[in-house]
């Protein structure tokens, strides 16, 4: 098996919040949302990033994406360190990799239709495409996200949550990105249209080769998704490897706890769960 | 009907008026719950299992209607006057939401949002109240309340807030607690901790009424669960009974969705083909007919009914219910 090429690799990367000091003498303060934190993702790979609120998944998606500079470490795109600062290196790498965030409504123009907003991404991107290509590429765009052609005049408040991020989805992936940073872009969702979002990349990552970022802080869902997961801890990686690992044999106590933290579909387990952490704290 | 009921729904309908058409949210539904008791409706977005609950309270915005009738502690409150219901609010009934940064008020200090429900009552005195809202940030494990009791809402984590919205919600010792998808925000961790407490709540002998679209959610704290599919309530059973052996096609879907930890995991997951119908285009026939694999004719032409006679049974309102699980019902 001939091994498969890096696309996208993080290097140490930190990164340090300047806090404002309490009063006018008080000594600055920092927060370091990411300390020495390096990922790999492969050419069509999935990597899942997963952790609690506050513990730098998004802001290493943040990094990725060029949106928060690192204070140390660098970014790596096949091979190749990415100059964030460099315009052109900026504008190429938007065409490389696109983000799905989590509020599906938030991150729609509520004045654009579907086909305008999976239209205005696809001009951004691709640059001048004639319109009869444009529209068939947009349809086609929609059409792979599950939503047919009526839907692209209808507006987001005309959409469910479940429609809303399936054009998010569109938008992102009609200029063929090669990797989707995922930041929570499941969490907001009902569980039955949850599935059906984590299935849609599952099928999108297949047949296009495209690699996934996808962050999220149910290890469940991320299982689903992911041949490989990093556990995020206070800006550290606590734990990385295979999926058979991390759900087979979990090393560290971090990885256990979120693991025991995933609402089940089990009531006895639940229930056992319920008491013994009750148990703990009454200790 | 067992009469120790601490709410007992019946036929509960909730219409809202729009410019163009009146808009049927809920359509009948009936359910009890007993003090102690943990009753989950589970449902998806558009099912109406909020309108719902906020129907109980008198809540519904202003060109909503509700019909039907919701007795608690033996008074009706269906076209109850506003003096009865904020005797109710709050003291008879809590209630937890999912947003606590939009449910707790931004510019009133943790100290007002916590002892503001007992001073307007003339419940308690200030320094009493003070006590109160102390006591009642312990129970919910907020460490050091005396300096919380001064901070905003801002100023706290979301897992802290949702403990401070519920210590709020019991404030004024409510005998049922509704929590309206009160974990849905969190992080699976700051879930788990807010699901302690609710479990520690029902062990005070407190009802809790939870809404919620994650089976995963309730699994561990309902004792029945029912489920509500386009203003109706398809299906109800006790907990262990509806995961074993889920009757109705849309639980077994449901139950089908949640991720799981164990078993194949490239598996794809089981996501509901489709999206529930608008509350306009509702079929004559089963709401779900379209969504389900084992639709037939029947399905199609009439609206299959639940037993509304006996809400504290199981019971399934399906044409093509799965076999129910040799040993019960």
């Amino acid at each position: 098996m001939t091994p498969v090429a890096t696309l996208l690799r993080v290097e140490h990367a930190c990164v340090r919040y300047a806090l404002r000091g309490t009063g006018l003498f008080a000594p600055s303060r920092s927060l370091d949302a990411l300390s020495d934190v390096s990922i790999d993702i492969a050419q069509g790979g999935r990597l899942g990033v997963v952790g609690e609120s506050g513990s730098g998944k998004s802001t290493l998606a943040r990094v990725v994406l060029g949106l928060v500079r690192a204070s140390s470490g660098r970014v790596l795109w096949e091979g190749r360190p990415v100059d964030y600062s460099d315009a052109g290196d900026l504008r190429a790498l938007r065409r490389e990799m696109q983000v799905v965030f989590q509020d599906p409504f938030g991150s729609l123009d509520p004045r654009m239709t579907a086909g305008q907003a999976v239209g205005e991404a696809l001009q951004a991107l691709a640059g001048p495409v004639p319109s009869v290509a444009a529209q068939d590429r947009i349809l086609a765009a929609l059409s792979e996200v599950g939503l047919g052609a009526t839907y692209a005049h209808r507006y987001p408040h005309e959409l469910s949550g479940g429609q809303c991020q399936r054009v998010a989805i569109a938008r992102a992936t009609v200029a063929r990105p090669r990797l989707l940073v995922c930041d929570e872009a499941v969490s907001a969702l009902d569980v039955s249209v949850q599935a059906q979002i984590v299935n849609l990349l599952h099928e999108l990552s297949e047949r296009h080769q495209m690699s996934l970022l996808f962050i999220s802080h149910n290890l469940a869902v991320v299982r689903h998704l992911c041949e490989d997961i990093a556990v995020l801890c206070a800006g550290r990686v606590v734990e990385r490897g295979s999926r058979a690992a991390i759900f087979g044999n979990p090393q560290a106590q971090y990885t256990r706890d979120l693991l025991a933290a995933v609402p089940e579909a089990d009531p006895a387990l639940q229930r056992a769960r319920i008491a013994a952490a009750r148990r703990i704290r009454t200790q | 009907m067992s009469a120790e009921a601490l709410l007992q729904v019946r036929d509960l309908e909730v219409d809202f008026a729009t410019s163009q058409a009146t808009v049927n949210a809920v359509a009948g539904v009936t359910f009890e719950l007993r003090a102690g008791e943990c009753v989950a409706i589970v449902g998806e977005s558009g099912s109406g299992k909020t309108q719902a609950l906020m129907a109980c309270l008198g809540l519904l915005a202003s060109n909503g209607t509700a019909r039907g009738s919701v007795r608690f502690a033996g008074r009706e409150l269906i076209g109850a006057d506003e003096r009865v219901l904020n005797t109710v609010r709050g003291t008879g009934i809590g209630l937890l939401t999912q947003d606590p940064l939009s449910s707790l008020t931004p510019h009133l200090r943790i100290e007002t949002l916590l002892t503001e429900g007992l001073l307007d009552r003339g419940l308690a005195s200030r320094t009493d109240a003070r006590q109160r809202a102390l006591q009642a940030l312990r129970a919910v494990e907020i460490p050091e309340p005396e300096s919380r009791l001064r901070q905003y809402p801002h100023e706290l984590s979301g897992g802290m807030r949702q403990r401070v919205a519920l210590a709020a919600a019991l404030m004024c010792e409510p005998l049922l607690l509704f929590a309206d998808e009160p974990t849905t925000a969190l992080d699976v961790s700051v879930q788990a901790r807010v699901l302690e407490l609710l479990a520690g709540v029902r062990d005070r002998g407190l009802g809790v009424l939870i809404i919620t679209h994650d089976l995963g959610v309730v699994a561990g704290l309902a004792d029945r669960v029912a489920v509500m599919y386009a203003g109706r309530i398809v299906e109800t059973a006790a907990t262990d009974e509806l995961f074993s052996a889920p009757r109705h096609p849309y639980t077994a879907a449901l139950l089908a969705a949640v991720p799981r930890l164990h078993g194949a995991a490239q598996a794809r997951l089981a996501g509901i083909p489709g999206d529930p119908p608008q509350p306009a285009e509702r079929p004559s026939g089963c709401a779900f007919a379209a969504r389900c694999a084992a639709a037939d004719e029947q399905c199609t032409r009439v609206r299959p009914e639940l037993r509304p006679d006996a809400p504290a049974v199981a019971a399934v309102a399906c044409h093509r219910p799965l076999p129910a699980a040799a040993g019960q019902r």
